[in-house]
Parts: C-alpha cells; sequence; structure tokens
C-alpha cells in the first residue's frame, strides 16, 4: 500500500525552545484518552519526557512517536514517563493512539490553541502547530535536557535515552536490564 | 548528522568485501513496508555496483506497529545460525505478508535448513538478545524509524531509491562508486 501524504508545510526551525535550567512550565492540557487533565505536578518526583510534535497522522511523526513507543519499556526502566504533545484535538489524538497503538499519553493543545507549546516556546505561528522538540524534566520539575529539530526532520530517540542516562546515573543495556555506571560501584 | 556509534563488526551480518569504498548499513524491520521497498532498491544497487559495496544489516523491528517483526528477526538469525542469513533476508523481504511461525518455518524448509532447530531457536527466543541489542544500540546512533541507512556510517536521510543513495555515495569525494552500465531498471520508481 502506497501512503499518501501532502508534504510537510513548512521547514526549519522558527522557535528554538525554553533551555535546560528553566522551570518546566504547567501542562494543565486535557490527555487521551479519557480526556483527564495533565498536570505538571502529577509527575513530578522522576523523569518527564514531552515529545512535541506538529500532527498526527503526518508521516515523519509517525516513524518518531513509533519509536519512541517501541523504546517505551525502556525509557520506564529508567524511571521516565513519556508524553506526547500536539495542538490535535483529543478525538484525533484517540484515533492516532489507535492506529499506532500507542502506549504514550497524548496531550491536545487544541484550545486554546498552542497554549502549551507556548509555554515552552515551541509554537509555530507560521503554520499554527508545534515545533518538533523534545524535553527531558526532572523530577524536580527543572527542564535538564530540551531540543528542537527541523520540523521535516524525524530527531530520533538517541538524546533523551542519553539525557535519561545522565539524569538517573544508569546505563540501559540489552533491553530492560539497567545496571549501576561503574562510579557508583565505588 | 548522526553517526554510527558501533561500528560494523564481525558479528554483524555482512555481504561483500570488506575492502569495498562503500559499505551501506541497514536497520531494518522485515515487516515494515517502507522497508520492502527498499529492499528492491538496495538490490538494484547490489546490481550496479557489484563488489563495490558491501551491506550490512542489523535488526530494529518496531514490534507495536509490526506484531511479526521481531518473530521474523529471530528466524533470520536463526537460518543465519545455519549459514543462510541473507537467503532468509530476502525471502522474508519478498514475502512481508506472511511472517506468523507457520509461514516463517515454511521458508526454513525452502531453504532446507533443519526445521527443527529453527522451531527450537524460536520456541526459546535464543537469539532476541542479539536482536534487541541491535535496536538500542541503533536508537543510541540516532535510528530515527525503518529503515534507516548509514552510508559509510553516516546517517542518510534522504529518500531510499538506488538514484538517491548512489547521489548520496558520489557526495563524498573518496569514493568512486559509478555503476559501468548505469542502474539496472527497477520498475516505475
Amino acid at each position: 500500500m502506497v501512503t499518501i501524504a501532502p508534504p510537510p508545510p513548512a521547514s526549519g526551525i522558527l522557535s528554538f525552545g525554553l533551555s535546560p535550567g528553566t522551570r518546566a512550565p504547567e501542562l494543565d492540557a486535557p490527555a487521551a484518552p479519557d480526556g483527564h487533565r495533565a498536570r505538571l505536578a502529577d509527575y513530578l518526583g522522576s523523569p518527564l519526557v514531552l515529545i512535541f510534535y506538529p500532527g498526527d497522522f503526518t508521516p515523519v511523526c509517525t516513524g518518531e512517536l513509533g519509536l519512541f513507543n517501541e523504546l517505551l519499556p525502556d525509557l520506564q526502566a529508567l524511571g521516565a514517563t513519556v508524553l506526547g504533545i500536539s495542538c490535535d484535538s483529543l478525538w484525533t489524538h484517540c484515533a492516532y493512539a489507535g492506529e499506532l497503538k500507542l502506549r504514550i499519553d497524548l496531550l491536545s493543545d487544541f484550545h486554546p490553541k498552542g497554549a502549551l507549546s507556548q509555554r515552552y516556546q515551541v509554537y509555530r505561528d507560521d503554520i499554527g502547530t508545534s515545533e518538533r522538540a523534545l524535553f527531558v524534566v526532572d523530577g524536580d520539575g527543572a527542564i535538564f535536557w530540551s531540543e528542537v529539530s527541523p520540523i521535516e526532520l524525524n530527531p530520533g530517540a538517541d538524546g533523551v535515552l542519553d539525557a535519561l542516562e545522565r539524569l538517573s546515573g544508569r546505563e540501559l543495556s540489552r533491553g530492560s536490564v539497567v545496571r549501576a555506571r561503574a562510579e557508583d560501584e565505588l | 548528522m548522526s553517526r554510527l556509534q558501533r561500528p560494523v563488526e564481525a558479528r554483524d551480518w555482512a555481504r561483500g568485501p570488506a575492502s569495498a569504498p562503500v559499505t551501506l548499513l541497514e536497520y531494518g524491520d522485515f515487516e515494515c513496508p517502507a522497508c520492502g521497498r527498499a529492499f528492491h532498491e538496495l538490490k538494484r544497487l547490489e546490481r550496479g555496483l557489484h563488489d563495490r559495496i558491501r551491506f550490512v544489516f542489523r535488526h530494529f523491528p518496531l514490534s507495536q506497529m509490526h506484531p511479526h517483526a521481531t518473530l521474523a528477526a529471530e528466524a533470520a538469525e536463526a537460518a543465519g545460525a545455519q549459514g543462510k542469513f541473507w537467503e532468509m533476508h530476502d525471502t522474508l523481504f519478498v514475502n512481508q505478508g506472511a511472517l506468523a511461525l507457520d509461514a516463517l518455518l515454511s521458508y526454513a524448509r525452502q531453504l532446507r535448513l533443519d526445521v527443527q532447530r529453527v522451531s527450537l531457536d524460536l520456541d526459546q527466543h535464543l537469539f532476541l538478545p542479539k536482536v534487541r541489542r541491535d535496536f538500542l544500540d541503533g536508537v543510541r546512533s540516532g535510528v530515527n524509524g525503518t529503515p534507516t541507512l548509514f552510508i559509510n556510517g553516516t546517517r542518510w536521510d534522504g529518500p531510499y531509491t538506488a538514484e538517491a543513495l548512489l547521489r548520496g555515495m558520489r557526495g563524498d569525494a573518496s569514493m568512486i562508486v559509478e555503476p559501468m552500465t548505469g542502474l539496472p531498471w527497477g520498475g516505475d520508481a
């Protein structure tokens, strides 16, 4: 089956996002599947990964979220919770999550549109979507690491994995087996 | 620009001479339709370049999206343990629609493998750790979906057609990779 999809509506990066060291702003957006309002305080105490992406069902995102979905048990082994965020409605999120068999909760930044993305400084005024951005928030609610990628480029998960390993002081090897770094053993 | 974090090693499945000017490494998923299309393009590239290219395949099954992908990867490894990795690799990519256990065992039979052995290997998931190791080190190298190709260790973010890959290889001045008679025609690409 050949998937027909329009080309990306824009390219590159317009907004570069909040820097590491900054307090993570409130989330306050409804989450698929049940529409509960996600609050930052619900996640504090362990690392939180935020995946901002331009839109449900767009080809690059499907690769990106599919990758994080596959890697989820490994990220959880490092203590992390993972959330996806775009300006799509909750109902679109539900359809998308079903299609990709996503185990990652998706927050809807639909109304007021882009408010959450704007708080993290990753909203694109030119096309009305989020940038393609990744944040790792530490258990105290500070941004530990962030990366904004060109909208047409799937960033992969190596940056997030590396940040979570540095944050936890643990190293992931061979799937879900986690071992302490050598220096912890000294 | 993402770089390959684990260089090609003896335990990797490689086809073509190690001295070839180009090593094209794929992180792939046997159930992924885009990998299936890329498979035919890579075949064209191979027919055009002969011994000037070396192919390496590592596993990157996206099992949440493709429920048979991990077992298919294990089957390729089981065939590899009996000396027929690439035969199984090719068989799986041309039969992407049928990758359940009974189909995998029938391919093993067609390839004249010891089917009992393959069956046992799959049952015990003997090669799952290797598949998982490929997946995780792929993530560390910036693999962002399937297929992800690396040309001499640098991630290729362009299209997966033989023509585009050839242009990518020519981009590096140190490589001499002109097909002598042009690339064979590969359909309506």
